[in-house]
């Protein structure tokens, strides 16, 4: 039997189970509301303190940056990560997660070209084209401003 | 603090929802859909509009990694009133880096200090 491209791709439908959205949807809004509740905690206490607005939200970003990496190492993360999909993954806490899953994964290829390298696996590619738009975007607004 | 607390809930939570439409019904990988929210984020900013919901949602907008995005854009719009053209190359990773490497470092350290779980 010959399979088409498009064959394959039925037959992968079938086998492959189906997403839960009704469930997965509403778990990703939760639980992501609820990473970004802790970060505006911790705004609103880094702000009692005196620190700016952004000063104080990045201060908050590192601490949420460090309780991931701490939670990923502990492999409470990916407990998480397994019902809360997106809602762990589109905060900064999912940034930090997939740059320390990566450099504990790798560990055992050494640490330059093991965990040196394999760092920036999902870092890599999020920080050259965030980089690269916002220098497009730096050209445009010199020349426009 | 309670009325902030709500918003960054609500539209924080809507931001990971609509990322988890694109994981379910689009064959995005998550790396993809981390570097599509960076993207989007420096463009909205860029437009003008993600400041003004950073005003308005708070974490809820500065916490998913589109407001990383709006970081790296206000860096380079900032550094360039200061400082001219340079600006459009120092500006964006001069505001990530906090964030970056605080992920970097303690990337690192936890690669020191625990071992991979298996599968």
């Amino acid at each position: 039997m010959k399979v088409s491209r498009e064959l394959y791709s039925d037959m992968q439908n079938q086998v492959a189970p189906k997403s839960k959205s009704y469930k997965n949807i509403p778990l990703a809004f939760v639980i992501g509301g609820l990473i970004c509740v802790i970060g505006q905690l911790l705004i609103s206490m880094f702000m009692s303190f005196d620190f700016e607005q952004k000063e104080a939200s990045a201060w908050a970003s590192i601490i949420l940056v460090g309780a991931s990496a701490l939670f990923t190492g502990l492999g409470l993360y990916e407990k998480i990560a397994k019902h809360a999909g997106a809602g762990t993954l589109v905060p900064i806490t999912g940034f930090a997660n997939s740059i320390s899953s990566s450099a504990l994964e790798f560990k055992s290829e050494g640490f330059i070209l093991g965990v040196g390298a394999k760092i920036f696996t999902i870092a890599g590619p999020v920080i050259l084209y965030g980089t690269t738009a916002s220098i497009i975007f730096g050209l445009i607004y010199y020349f426009i401003r | 603090m309670i009325m902030d607390c709500i918003l960054a809930f609500i539209f924080g939570g809507l931001l990971c929802a609509i990322g988890q439409v694109l994981i379910d019904y689009t064959k995005l990988t998550p790396a993809r859909i981390l570097t599509g929210y960076v993207v989007a984020g420096v463009i909205l900013s860029a437009v003008g509009l993600y400041p003004k919901f950073v005003e308005f949602a708070g974490a809820g907008a500065t916490v998913p990694l589109t407001g990383f995005g709006n970081l790296l854009a206000e860096g380079v719009r900032e550094a360039i009133d200061e400082k001219g053209f340079l600006g459009v190359f120092t500006g964006g990773l001069t505001a990530g880096a906090g964030g970056i490497a605080a992920a970097l470092l303690f990337g690192l350290i936890i690669s020191l200090i625990f071992k991979p779980k298996d599968k």
